[in-house]
């Protein structure tokens, strides 16, 4: 009977040992949270929405060229990463097959794993080197290149889930192929397309790897999109590295105001998610 | 409308007096535009990738010209004497990232584990999202709560207790700034935790119940049957999941770039500052002083990129072998 009893005290003692591993992962959560709304709270206020970062040792100013930015930034990447995303998506489940369909969905994991810099040292060799100089427009084009593999997965997964027959159905009534996907196989899958949209856009508002030799930053409004431009991103990340605490203070304000954006991005995400199950 | 298709079900012998023009219509035909126009974006994925390792290779041709395979092994970073070694950085990238998965694989099995087997489903759920949360927080906030918050805490509070008590060994000597080794390897377990956890559990939900049941019908603890049935029947699955959360780190650079304290030197002590492969990157890339300087950094990042080729190619077949392509496809 000892033997039993050791077994089942050692069974405990590892559940146990779990239930703590689990508080452990779940401690730096709690915390990172408590610190993102405290800081960031107590430093928010409407100048951080209207003014864009004072000169240094003044007190005051905001990111509103950063927020600015974000969304011209994020802009831009979705209109060249969403479009190469869905359409390559629907070449995989509609006309595509075999080898090379499966080595697209090899390539496109392989690049979902690339380390985000890697994206932003290409990006700086084909635009910002033959355009002579920082700009908008590479940065979106390193954010767009992190876009396509995520919005092409998750919209391969959810034009698999449409039933053949509506596709049947639709091309018994002479419907060309084309029409087909785009009016009833997409349509049909749409809510998911949008969560993977969605997910994607979530995940590049973000990033800060890619836009540090690309977009640069930029301390005042750009006119162009040819010249530098600031991000949210880059801002906390040049204000957490300063050495004021009138940054650090405007630095926490941002993380809040990204992490919420972000949030609210993906309760979205699965908002549409959810509602596409219980159409079903 | 007139579909194209129809011309499929005439007489084929109209077909043969027709045929030029029908098929310059079917080549022109919706279909087949939209056909190719799916297939030339689907291509640009593969181009995009053959295009990033081309253009990494090419930039830093002058550096591989200059150094040969010495850049690996070399100790110096000069940027006014033009001498470039990348040891410093691989070593590095090396130790805190494997510092951070030793820390790491336990911690996010044993969670996967907890919420998997062991608690009710809707209490593992809630888990699950909030470890989920934590993989959606960018890596620039983990950088400031890290500078901020962890950094100045290891100072204070981590350093000297290892000095104190763990001093004697030369993993724990020397002042503690705060930023440095210990930090950057705490940053990452953080970060890594999620990746691993959620593939893990995926894993875990994979192993028939069947195997379970077989445990228990033999008599077995619930310890014993999560040893001898769920664990080695996800063993790839998790080491897998483990190899790419080692692809997450060594790739990590903002947070990393923060508190890492970024002085290239090859450290012994934990607390010493050191330096990451992406951080040199990411701090000195824009502001390179030469062709050769630029080139340096371009070899650092394509061996970074081969490294996390290897390393995520490596972990997908693993993670596909467990889950039999069905949930290991999904982009994380």
């Amino acid at each position: 009977m000892t033997v039993l009893a050791w077994r089942k005290g050692k069974s405990a003692g590892m559940t146990l040992l779990m239930a703590l591993f689990t508080l452990a992962v779940l401690i730096p959560l709690v915390l990172i949270f408590i610190h993102i709304i405290k800081m960031g709270f107590s430093s928010i206020n409407l100048d951080f929405f209207l003014q864009i970062p004072k000169p240094t040792g003044e007190t005051g100013g905001g990111m509103a060229n950063g927020l600015a930015g974000s969304a011209i930034l994020i802009t831009l990447a979705s209109l060249l990463g969403i479009p190469v995303g869905i359409f390559g998506a629907i070449y995989l489940t509609e006309y595509g097959g075999g080898r090379f369909s499966d080595l697209i969905r090899f390539c496109a994991d392989v690049l979902s794993g690339i380390p985000s810099i890697i994206t932003g040292m290409v990006a700086y060799t084909l635009l910002v080197v033959p355009l002579k100089g920082f700009s908008a427009l590479a940065g979106a084009f390193a954010l767009s290149l992190i876009m396509i593999p995520i919005v092409l997965r998750t919209t391969e997964e959810q034009l698999k889930l449409v039933p053949g027959t509506l596709r049947e159905a639709s091309l018994a009534l002479g419907i060309p192929l084309w029409r087909t996907t785009l009016k009833v196989t997409l349509r049909s899958a749409l809510t998911g397309v949008i969560t993977g949209i969605l997910l994607s856009i979530a995940r590049v508002a973000g990033e800060t790897a890619p836009l540090l030799f690309t977009a640069l930053g930029n301390q005042f409004w750009s006119r162009k999109l040819t010249e530098p431009i600031a991000a949210m991103p880059l801002q906390i990340f040049s204000f957490a590295i300063s050495p004021y605490d009138d940054w650090h203070r405007l630095a926490w304000a941002g993380a809040l105001v990204l992490v919420t954006i972000m949030f609210g991005l993906s309760l979205a995400a699965r908002y549409f998610g959810r509602s596409r199950q219980s159409g079903n | 409308m007139i579909d194209d298709d129809v011309g499929v079900a005439e007489e084929p012998v109209l077909r043969e007096i027709e045929t030029t023009g029908w098929e310059i219509k079917k080549r022109l035909s919706g279909d087949n535009i939209f056909k190719w126009m799916t297939f030339l974006f689907a291509f640009s994925v593969l181009a995009i990738l053959l295009l990033m390792v081309v253009e990494m290779v090419e930039e830093s041709l002058l550096s591989m010209d200059k150094f040969g395979w010495g850049f690996i092994t070399g100790q110096d970073w000069d940027a006014v004497q033009e001498s470039f070694g990348a040891l410093p950085f691989i070593w590095g990238s090396v130790v805190t990232s494997i510092l951070a998965l030793l820390l790491a694989t336990p911690l996010s099995v044993g969670t996967a584990l907890f919420i998997t087997e062991i608690v009710p489903k809707k209490a593992g759920g809630v888990v699950a999202s909030l470890v989920e949360l934590l993989a959606a927080i960018p890596s620039v906030i983990y950088g400031l709560w890290g500078v901020l918050v962890m950094a100045p805490w290891v100072q204070r509070s981590v350093g000297p207790f290892l000095i104190d008590h763990l001093g004697f060994l030369p993993f724990f000597k020397g002042p503690a700034y705060g930023v440095g080794i210990l930090a950057a390897v705490f940053i990452l377990m953080i970060m890594v935790v999620p990746i691993i956890t959620s593939i893990t559990k995926e894993v875990i939900l994979a192993v028939p119940q069947s195997q379970r049941e077989a445990a228990i019908a033999l008599g077995a603890t619930r310890w014993e049957m999560l040893r001898i049935a769920v664990l080695p029947y996800g063993k790839s699955g998790i080491l897998g999941a483990v190899i790419l959360g080692l692809g997450r780190a060594i790739g990590e650079t903002m947070a990393v770039t923060m508190v890492i304290g970024n002085t290239p030197q090859i450290f012994t002590s934990l607390l010493a500052p050191g330096y990451t492969m992406p951080s040199v990157i990411a701090n000195e890339f824009a502001e390179a002083s030469s062709n050769l300087h630029s080139a340096a950094l371009m070899e650092i990042g394509l061996i970074l990129l081969v490294v996390t080729l290897i390393i995520n190619s490596l972990a997908r077949l693993l993670i596909w072998s467990v889950t039999r392509g069905e949930r290991g496809g999904n982009v994380i």
